[in-house]
């Protein structure tokens, strides 16, 4: 049985299946191995996972300026970036990048959503439509 | 976002193509957090970093024929002549991406400060200004201690906000944004400008979501260095690009004032044991050095001053390298510091960031010590491990090749 959530578009895009990656830490791009797209933060709720395709799911983002962008664009230029992102809270400076990489990007979601999403459901995302659904 | 007729034509790429792009992606930030309009600014920094989005996002722009209508001082990169000439020469990729980088930089119209604290000097707001910083030990620091108003702006979001000399009005340019909603009751005492990178680690590991703090039971005014360190650090750890100290920064003459019609959503209690649990799991186990490294931010002469004070007439064990603004090597040379921490074997380099690779290659697996967490976490995905100590601590280290304690 799938099941639909309501969000709103920050970034347009659409990714029609992808699996979740939940990550109860703010995720900081630079401190992902852009060739392998595994986390290596220390101390990291996601260390050791990979975002390589996933519908990265994460309270913010964090990081000095420079480097949510420059995370980014080596996961981008090597195709190991994740395939979207849905954040609780929007910062600028993530923001900037995915719209800079035109990344699909979701906020204001349901917040049922996150008391049901896990790491590894297979989600589909339509920023434009503003609907996220666990399939 | 309502736009003016203006605003509109430079969508419509009226003005050229950077502008339209420029704008274009600004209206995109203002869309996600619900600005209702543009609002001009008066100064801006962008945290250049010489990396390769960097570089493409610069390059991009200026081949859509984009100059910057209010110019941005910049971040640091790579003094390259400097570390060609006393450390390893450069490979041939960095000396392309640095000098191709200054140069998109310089025709788009920046100011070549490579500096990362113009809030100390170059680049300084005033009570109230409204301006676009990226950088993240300048956007707390603006906001905090001086009163600017500034969004933590992305180094792109912040050129392109150079570019159209507007931002969108949103998030801490609004007066009730810029209230206080965590309170945070300090129950160590907090003294020296080390305390600071603590205690700024510390929080945001213990509360971590985006709602403005207002920090109580802190006696003494910090030093500029200590303010300096400590958004450095609550926006390295955490993402905080505003915070309150109550009856020492700029809008929170009192509790009162600082929380306004906001209420406390949490209350953060922070003890010494909780900030010798951080200094434990952050600073790291004494042991054998390779190199010293200081300066991110960049160090201010009076650091300089303290390291000199502790090195003069003695030899360092291992390479230390003190990472500054321009301005502050010409201070250093006139002052006599530059020779003293020279005749130590140690170097003061200008225009230079800790973390603009390749320029630091040689001790990557390697060992350092700094007295920046900062510093620390942005190379752990060079391998590079820091042991972090109090600056006089970490002058010591150097001088002996081991941290002690």
């Amino acid at each position: 049985m799938s099941k639909t959530f309501t969000c709103s578009q920050i970034t347009k895009g659409k990714v029609d299946c992808a699996e979740a990656l939940v990550s109860k830490d703010a995720i900081c791009f630079y401190l992902v191995e852009p060739e392998t797209g595994i986390v290596k933060e220390r101390n990291h709720d996601a260390l050791g996972k990979c975002v390589v395709g996933k519908i990265l799911i994460m309270p913010s983002g964090k990081g000095s300026s420079v480097v949510q962008l420059d995370g980014l664009y080596k996961l981008m230029k090597r195709d190991n970036a994740p395939a979207a992102i849905v954040v609780q809270e929007a910062d600028t400076v993530l923001v900037a990048a995915a719209a800079a990489m035109e990344l699909p990007m979701v906020h204001r979601v349901d917040p049922e959503f996150f008391q049901e999403v896990q790491t590894g459901m297979k989600l589909s995302l339509d920023a434009d439509a503003g609907v996220i659904t666990i399939l | 976002m309502k736009l003016t007729g203006y605003e509109q034509d430079i969508l419509d790429g009226k003005y050229g193509e950077g502008m339209a792009y420029a704008l274009g992606i600004q209206v995109a930030i203002g869309n996600a957090f619900d600005a209702d309009c543009f609002v001009p600014i008066t100064r801006t920094h962008v945290a250049l970093s010489a990396q390769d989005a960097d570089l493409w996002f610069a390059e991009k722009l200026l081949s859509k024929g984009a100059k910057c209508k209010i110019p941005p001082t910049v971040n640091p990169s790579i003094n390259l002549k400097y570390l060609n000439d006393h450390l390893f020469e450069i490979p041939e990729e960095g000396v392309n991406i640095v000098s191709a980088t200054n140069e998109a930089y310089r025709k788009l119209g920046a100011q070549l400060t490579f500096n990362c604290t113009p809030y100390l000097q170059q680049n300084v707001p005033a009570y109230g200004e409204v301006i676009a910083f990226s950088e993240s030990s300048a956007t707390p620091y603006v906001n905090s201690v001086i009163g600017a108003r500034t969004n933590r702006e992305g180094s792109n979001s912040a050129l392109c906000a150079a570019v159209t000399g507007m931002v969108p009005r949103y998030g801490l340019l609004l007066d009730e944004n810029r209230k206080a909603e965590i309170e945070v009751d300090v129950q160590a005492k907090i003294e020296s400008d080390f305390d600071y990178q603590i205690l700024g680690w510390c929080y945001p590991e213990k509360y971590k979501g985006l709602e403005i703090p207002i920090f109580r039971g802190i006696k003494k005014r910090p030093t500029p260095e200590g303010f300096m360190n400590f958004g450095a650090q609550l926006n390295t750890s955490g993402c905080v690009s505003m915070y309150h100290i109550e009856g020492i920064t700029p809008e929170a003459p009192t509790f009162e004032a600082a929380v306004g019609n906001k209420k406390i959503k949490e209350v953060i209690t922070i003890t010494e044991q909780d900030l010798a649990d951080t200094r434990q799991r952050l600073c790291r186990e004494p042991k054998k050095i390779d190199f010293a490294m200081f300066g991110c931010p960049h160090i201010t002469i009076n650091q300089v001053a303290t390291i000199a004070r502790v090195c003069e007439g003695r030899k360092f064990k291992v390479p230390v390298w003190l990472l500054v603004s321009s301005l502050t090597k010409e201070l250093a040379v006139r002052m006599g510091y530059n020779a003293i921490i020279q005749r130590a074997g140690g170097h003061i380099v200008s225009d230079t960031c800790i973390d603009v690779p390749p320029c630091w290659q040689p001790y990557y697996h390697g060992v350092g010590v700094t007295d920046s967490p900062k510093c620390a976490y942005y190379n752990e995905i060079r391998d590079i491990e820091f042991i972090i100590r109090p600056i006089e601590e970490a002058v010591e280290a150097a001088i002996i090749g081991e941290v002690l304690k």
